[in-house]
């Protein structure tokens, strides 16, 4: 009847992950009921789960971020500590918790953490940078991020029922076959993965359309904002990569439902071919992970030091060379696997040629900045935090690029440490950086400066603290994954690295700090202008938050800074609206498909991962349903009428006006 | 730094490797800005020091690590040349055109110039040919097929990786030990590698090149110690749950004394056989039999064309799983779930 | 250069476009009505494309993914097709009459799906019924001859657990029969939606998407059918 699941499943026995699921058991429970109390249902139902709107499914997935962000950082604070504690002994989490904790947060960061913060951003910020009023298929963008909502919560599922994968955030064949892992974990990883990577792979179907077919009028390829470039690329590794990772992980699925021999020891199945199909996807996530956050700094750059951005078509140029070459540089993941030495010579010089792209991309930055009157307020500061720690980051990569170097550095921690360095300084740095940015325009208060500043020097001596000593123990030859240490010379290093994610939790604490006292005080951070960093691209001249159709008027571009002309217009004493007549905008319908998807979705790979086939069935029969039912109906889209449109636009307009008047005049 | 100690060789005496391949005795560098290189040399020989300089990559006791080394500090001079300046000019002109500062110039028309563009790309591009070259000369070099140019004979060592321990295999003398790995100083070691069950990577930081091992296949390294001393060696790929204790002892000896330790070695009474190495393959990180005296020869070819099974893998959970999910027991030897005689019995043959 | 700026019909326009910052040599380019489109470069000129082209658009993007998919699943057989673990080849294995018929099957329905789309172009209700029941039906007889393919091979110890070519055999051919199941899954809610709502510009933009999905399959059978059954038939 329930298949594999049974009261063994729940670790009774294990205090730590019990209790831990028990906290946000009982903090879930509570949210709840507070939600309950306040009578917030109605208002999140309609407002935000059944929404379609780009802007609220992007600030829900930022949400899902967070969280998991915080999730996976629980997990390499044990990491960081078990170490510490196990040196010459057994420390306090045992091979089998440990295995789980550090694949769960690879698993996590990767797939949940910065993967959505990612897809945060581009889905708030591209069709506003666009000029236009909704991505190109609304229902399905709220489909992918309920189904990636799914693949979060299974995964923090498997931490009470039964237990998560014990290989790695890659689950390598053959130890992830059923003969060396016959638990559940292994299965939770790939239903997990599946799920929320059919989100994924719609997403990116979403915006490559949307970006290509979208564009408000005059916006030629030459004139959309650098994130949208970045984005564009992003989306298209998205599109070529992200099935490779469905038909890799559905052949692993036959492998261990359907006795299949594709990477199994025996049979003449083939387990190399499952680290290289891995990383045919895996090296291109990389890129679709730090090719927005390159976008992010790039308008960054440009608006804090007030310029636009040096050398654009450099930069569009060198976007795309990166988005290419990328694909062929998959085998430095394993340069110790045998190959030939004209194999490995092929694929190292491939992987240090991404790096010219790279390079173009810090040279530009940096002749932004060059006559420009830079302000060092947080987003910046990130950026700046940004540009120094991924340069060396990036360096190291070089050096691991090249194969004789990777053969003693490979799966060490110096390797570890270097994807560190890139992810954290590249992505997360990115994410705080757009975070920090688009929070006003998302919300219509800023975030409180000194709160931001603390967390950004406090992350960044915390990340180097830690991250450092890992290099150098690389380097002594520790590698990577151990759950105890013998050899004492790794020792102060790993007690440095373990003081470091003392300091970066306490950078946790500030942001954390920062969004609630700033959610506290909102009314005195309130932005009315819609525009607090004079910016220069078009999501700055809607009101901040935008109304739900973005544009009172779709814009018409002319140049590569539309928002930044008309303020210079403004400044010339020319009042920029010629058009001030109104028309009813049509608006996509909400509609809870996604969240009713989601749900059986869920039910689906809870079924699968435990056996319990009628279940499966019945979410399969369900999910169908929801499909035909969503297909079924008559209306739509709902129609705003001019005369709110007119009102909205209005009420900012005024404001706006003021303040440019008032602010220009000054420069 | 001894890259160099392989000049003078005698590749006649090379047993055939995969990818033997026969080339000139190596040049002392000159490939890369050796003042730099130097410089970077010393900056690390300096963090070495501090680090207390114990078996890790700057502390290379063999030709093949002190190629890997060099390489790696060859590659990071050839790039901090340029990372650096880049970094330092990256904070001046950030902290220059503050926007407090009002003895900086704005020039907010400053977007394009066409022979900054040429010297953007330009750079990253140099420096990248200059890489290239060392990816080229070192991926050669450094293959881990290629023999070590040596006038003494080499020693085969046959490797196998098992959950969770590493049995090395004397294939000319007929002996192995587990875990503890003994080798003449100054000799050439032809390691064949394979597992016995998942991916693991064997790997002696200070001897140099890592490589993986995979069931049913077979990697191929050649490492030399230079002088005797103790290394620590481990796997270097994640296996399993009991992978941290995954890790073993090279014993470099003085070449003269390798003859007393294998005849020590003989004289012990242990037994390799199919049987043996199947109650060893079980999931563990006990060493009770360390040492063998008899090593039955064709073992190692056995377990790489997988007459002997795979590693069964965790037993004590079989018993949760459904019947009805697992795979179906599977006509071929290697596929059925328990270790019956007609493996053994294939393992003979296969001698 | 051009200073005209208050010609300009946006709320939202070009005041810098006489900087020409990136030197790509436009002009802001207002001298006239028509001009603004001169000026722009791209293909952003008209805004945001109709429906029908954004929807066309997206899925034509979703079946290139889905064919790099199968092409993991090919790169997957490639790898694997000697991996026979002294089982049973393909050449042992394969029939080539039955797949013949399967591949006129498929074809066929090819034929029919594009029936169906002229039908649909005439609006005519009855025609496109008919040709979208003749195009299930093909596919599902397709797929018959699949499954009794498959269970033949099963019964003859030669299925997907045997060997790894045969695991990589039943991933390819089976990924791609649960397309075409899916397919006529599709196909019978599409033709119930046509039959309620009559020819809807919604319905009309899912019935050109099916028939992309269907033409899709049918190439990705052709790969199938030379590189599987044919290379393997001869080898």
């Amino acid at each position: 009847m329930l298949g594999k699941l049974d009261w063994s499943a729940i670790p009774f026995d294990q205090p730590i992950p019990l209790g831990a699921a028990l906290i946000v058991f009982i903090a879930g429970l509570g949210v709840l009921g507070w939600i309950t109390v306040k009578g917030y249902w109605p208002y999140l139902w309609h407002d935000w789960i059944t929404s379609v709107d780009h802007k609220r499914i992007g600030v829900m997935y930022i949400v899902l971020a967070m969280l998991m962000l915080l999730r996976g950082f629980v997990d390499a604070i044990m990491m960081r500590t078990q170490q510490l504690l196990a040196i010459h002994g057994p420390g306090y989490l045992p091979p089998e918790h440990f295995d789980q904790i550090f694949s769960a947060h690879g698993t996590i960061m990767i797939f949940f953490a910065s993967m959505p913060f990612m897809i945060g951003l581009m889905n708030f910020v591209v069709p506003l940078q666009l000029g236009i009023r909704d991505v190109a298929f609304p229902t399905l963008n709220s489909v992918s991020f309920w189904l990636t909502a799914t693949g979060a919560l299974l995964v923090n599922i498997s931490l009470v029922v039964g237990e998560f994968a014990r290989t790695g955030w890659l689950p390598y064949a053959p130890l992830s076959e059923l003969a060396y892992s016959p638990g559940v974990g292994v299965d939770y990883y790939l239903w997990a993965i599946q799920i929320s990577g059919v989100g994924t792979l719609l997403t990116g179907v979403n915006l490559v359309t949307t970006i290509l077919k979208m564009r408000a009028p005059g916006m030629g390829y030459l004139r959309m904002p650098m994130f949208c470039w970045t984005s564009l690329a992003s989306n298209l590794l998205i599109v070529a990569a992200f099935p490779i990772l469905t038909a890799t992980l559905a052949m692993l699925t036959l492998d261990r439902y359907l006795g299949f021999h594709f990477f199994t020891n025996e049979a003449g199945g083939n387990q190399m071919m499952f680290v290289n199909l891995i990383w045919a996807w895996g090296h291109p996530e990389v890129y679709i992970l730090v090719l927005p956050a390159f976008g992010v700094f790039s308008e960054i750059f440009s608006t804090f030091s007030s310029k636009p951005l040096f050398g654009y078509r450099s930069m569009v140029a060198a976007t795309m060379f990166i988005c290419l070459v990328s694909f062929m540089v998959w085998l430095h993941h394993f340069f110790t696997m045998g190959a030939g030495a004209n194999v490995n010579t092929a694929f190292g010089i491939a992987t240090s040629v991404i790096a010219v792209g790279t390079g173009v991309k810090i040279y530009n930055w940096l002749f932004t900045m060059y006559g420009g009157r830079v302000r060092f307020e947080t987003p910046m500061l990130w950026a700046l935090g940004f540009v120094t720690t991924f340069t060396i980051g990036g360096m190291t990569g070089v050096l691991l690029a090249v194969p004789p170097a990777d053969y003693v550095l490979h799966n060490s921690l110096f390797l570890v440490a270097h994807f560190h360095n890139v992810i954290i300084s590249g992505v997360l740095f990115g994410a705080f950086a757009g975070f920090t940015f688009w929070f006003p325009k998302a919300f219509g208060f800023r975030l409180y400066e000194g709160w931001g500043k603390a967390a950004f020097w406090l992350t960044l001596l915390g990340f180097i603290l830690v991250f450092a000593p890992l290099y150098a123990v690389g380097l002594e030859g520790m590698t990577r994954r151990l759950q105890h240490i013998e050899v004492d010379a790794w020792v102060p290093w790993i007690v440095i690295a373990a003081s470091g994610i003392a300091v970066m939790l306490v950078g946790a604490a500030c942001q954390i700090a920062q969004l609630f006292l700033s959610i506290r005080d909102r009314d005195q951070l309130r932005d009315d202008t819609g525009d607090p960093w004079d910016g220069r691209s078009l999501e700055w001249s809607t009101p901040s938050p935008p109304p739900p159709f973005n544009f009172a008027h779709q814009p018409h571009v002319e140049n590569e800074e539309p928002y930044w002309s008309m303020k210079q217009r403004v400044i010339d004493g020319q009042d920029p609206r010629t058009d001030r007549h109104y028309e009813p905008i049509d608006m996509p319908k909400n509609t809870p498909t996604g969240f009713v998807t989601a749900f059986f979705a869920t039910v689906i790979g809870f079924a699968l991962i435990w056996h319990i086939w009628w279940l499966s069935i019945l979410g399969f029969l369900g999910a169908y349903a929801t499909f035909v039912v969503f297909a079924w109906r008559d209306q739509a889209e709902i129609v705003i009428p001019a005369e709110e449109v007119e009102r909205i636009d209005c009420d900012r307009t005024a404001a706006q006006m003021a303040w440019l008047r008032r602010g220009e005049q000054v420069r | 730094m001894r890259i160099g100690d392989r000049q003078g060789a005698n590749t006649a005496s090379c047993m055939l490797g995969k990818g033997k391949v026969e080339r000139g005795a190596l040049q002392r560098s000159n490939y890369a800005a050796p003042v730099v290189a130097r410089a970077a040399a010393t900056l690390f020989a300096v963090a070495a020091v501090l680090t207390g300089c114990s078996g890790g990559v700057f502390d290379p006791q063999g030709p093949i690590a002190a190629g890997n080394t060099k390489i790696l500090l060859n590659s990071l001079a050839v790039m901090l040349v340029i990372v650096i300046p880049t970094l330092v000019a990256l904070l001046l002109i950030a902290w220059k055109y503050r926007a407090t500062n009002s003895q900086a110039r704005y020039d907010p028309e400053f977007v394009y110039s066409g022979r900054i563009e040429l010297i953007v790309w330009g750079i990253p591009t140099l420096t990248i040919l200059f890489l290239g070259g060392l990816i080229y000369y070192g991926s050669q070099r450094l293959d881990p097929r290629m023999p070590i140019i040596s006038d003494k004979p080499q020693l085969n060592v046959q490797v196998v990786a098992l959950d969770w321990k590493w049995l090395f295999i004397y294939p000319d003398q007929q002996v192995a030990t587990v875990n503890k790995l003994v080798i003449p100083a100054g000799v050439p070691v032809h390691f064949t590698l394979t597992s016995a069950s998942v991916m693991n990577a064997f790997f002696v930081p200070q001897l140099g090149s890592m490589i993986y091992v995979m069931n049913g296949m077979q990697t191929d390294l050649h490492l030399q110690a230079d002088h005797a001393g103790t290394y620590y060696g481990q796997s270097a790929h994640f296996s399993g749950d009991g992978f941290s204790d995954m890790h073993f002892q090279v014993h470099a000896i003085p070449a003269q004394e390798f003859g007393a330790f294998l005849s020590g070695l003989k004289a012990g009474t242990g037994v390799l056989n199919a049987d043996a190495y199947l109650k060893l393959a079980q999931q563990g990180s006990d060493v009770s039999a360390a040492t063998f005296g008899h090593a039955q020869s064709g073992l190692f070819d056995a377990i790489v064309h997988q007459a002997l099974p795979p590693g069964l893998g965790p037993t004590r959970n079989k018993s949760v799983s459904e019947p009805g999910i697992r795979p179906k027991a599977n006509p071929s030897p290697t596929g059925s779930a328990n270790p019956a005689p007609q493996h053994r019995e294939e393992a003979h043959d296969a001698r | 250069m051009n200073d005209h700026f208050d010609t300009m019909p946006s709320d939202i326009t070009a005041g810098s476009a006489r900087r020409d910052p990136y030197m790509l040599g436009r002009s802001s380019g207002l001298r006239d009505g028509r001009s603004r489109q001169e000026g722009a470069t791209g293909r952003g000129e008209g805004g945001p494309a109709p429906k029908f082209v954004t929807v066309t658009y997206g899925f034509w993007i979703f079946l290139l993914s889905d064919i790099i998919m199968f092409s993991a699943f090919f790169a997957s057989y490639a790898v694997l097709v000697n991996a026979t673990d002294s089982g049973p080849t393909g050449k042992q294995l394969f029939d080539l009459t039955r797949v013949a018929v399967q591949t006129g099957l498929l074809l066929t329905s090819t034929f029919t799906a594009g029936m169906a789309s002229l039908a649909i172009e005439r609006r005519s209700m009855p025609g496109a019924q008919a040709w979208l029941v003749v195009t299930g039906v093909l596919g599902a007889l397709f797929l018959l001859l699949e499954g009794q393919e498959f269970i033949t091979m099963i019964g003859e110890n030669a299925g997907p657990t045997r060997s790894a070519f045969l695991s990589a055999f039943f991933g390819l051919v089976g990924c791609h029969g649960v397309h075409v199941g899916l397919g006529v899954l599709w196909l019978g809610t599409m033709m119930a939606q046509l039959w309620v709502k009559g020819f809807r510009a919604d319905i009309l933009r899912r019935l050109h998407c099916f028939g992309l999905f269907w033409h899709a399959l049918d190439i990705i059978w052709v790969a199938i059918f030379s590189l599987v059954y044919l290379l393997g038939a001869s080898q």
